[in-house]
């Protein structure tokens, strides 16, 4: 079993999440990049569903992920941008916050993933860089201070960061 | 400004980052700190007033001396963010480890 993922800051602006995993790269890498396998994980809080995964994975390419509280009804997403797509190893991407209905404010965060072959399987990085202190600084205060639903709402959308 | 906002600002400064990391160690006095960065007294008794209206710090009345330390609700508070994080990452990544046992490394066609 793989020890739990860790997050930290990375000075003024970076959130790191590393996590290890006990298979290949290339088996990670497309539960990250097949819309029927990231539906099956990326889900967050019970009763959330990522109900929209439309995905053009490639340089230039891009990603609407929206979810769904299927109690309430309420909404909330990501768009995605593909800067740059090197299957299995590294993605980078622009990832903009989609308030919906639930609202908030997280702005646009610049997200490097890479995935390293190790002994066990693969090593995951995600950097998750926001375009200043102040974006950074909104995206903790949203998630602190507002409803624990809503917290774990935007949270989970913070996790397709690390997607 | 939030509290948070105030937080955040306050830890924006390497010399007050340094500041917290001496009184990580333990509680210290002006005197105690006056090594830790070459500034005057003056610029380091501000330093510490914007630490302490962030509420990182606060400060014990010890007779004569005034020694600061750290606020530990403080620290809490900043690192609870994270930790919420990590909870919900966590969720997502051990789904994950479930899946991954059924994915062939073989990409499938997508088009």
């Amino acid at each position: 079993m793989p020890a739990p993922a860790t997050v930290t800051l990375d000075g003024d602006t970076t959130i790191v999440v590393t996590r290890d995993f006990d298979a290949t790269p290339a088996q990670v890498w497309r539960a990250h990049t097949e819309p029927a396998l990231l539906q099956r994980w990326l889900l967050g809080p019970p009763g959330w569903k990522m109900h929209v995964c439309e995905v053009d994975f490639r340089p230039g390419g891009s990603y609407r992920w929206r979810w769904r509280n299927l109690e309430e009804g309420q909404e909330f997403g990501f768009d995605g941008e593909i800067l740059e797509y090197d299957p299995p190893k590294r993605m980078v991407e622009r990832q903009t916050y989609i308030p919906g209905t639930v609202g908030g404010e997280m702005g646009t965060c610049e997200n490097t993933i890479t995935f390293t072959e190790t002994d066990t399987g693969t090593h995951m990085v995600t950097r998750i860089t926001y375009a200043d202190k102040a974006t950074l600084e909104a995206a903790m205060a949203t998630g602190m201070t507002d409803g624990m639903e809503m917290s774990y709402a935007l949270l989970d959308g913070v996790i397709a960061d690390a997607a | 400004m939030s509290a948070l906002d105030r937080r955040f600002a306050a830890l924006s400064d390497p010399t007050r980052r340094a500041i917290l990391e001496r009184l990580g160690q333990g509680e210290a006095t002006v005197a105690d700190l006056s090594g830790i960065a070459p500034i005057s007294q003056p610029a380091l008794s501000r330093h510490l007033k914007v630490l302490e209206a962030a509420g990182l710090i606060e400060t014990r009345i010890d007779a004569q001396r005034r020694p600061r330390r750290l606020r530990p609700e403080a620290v809490a508070e900043t690192t609870q963010w994270l930790a919420q994080l990590q909870q919900m990452a966590e969720a997502n990544f051990k789904r994950l480890d479930a899946l991954l046992d059924d994915i062939s490394p073989e990409p499938k066609d997508q088009t």
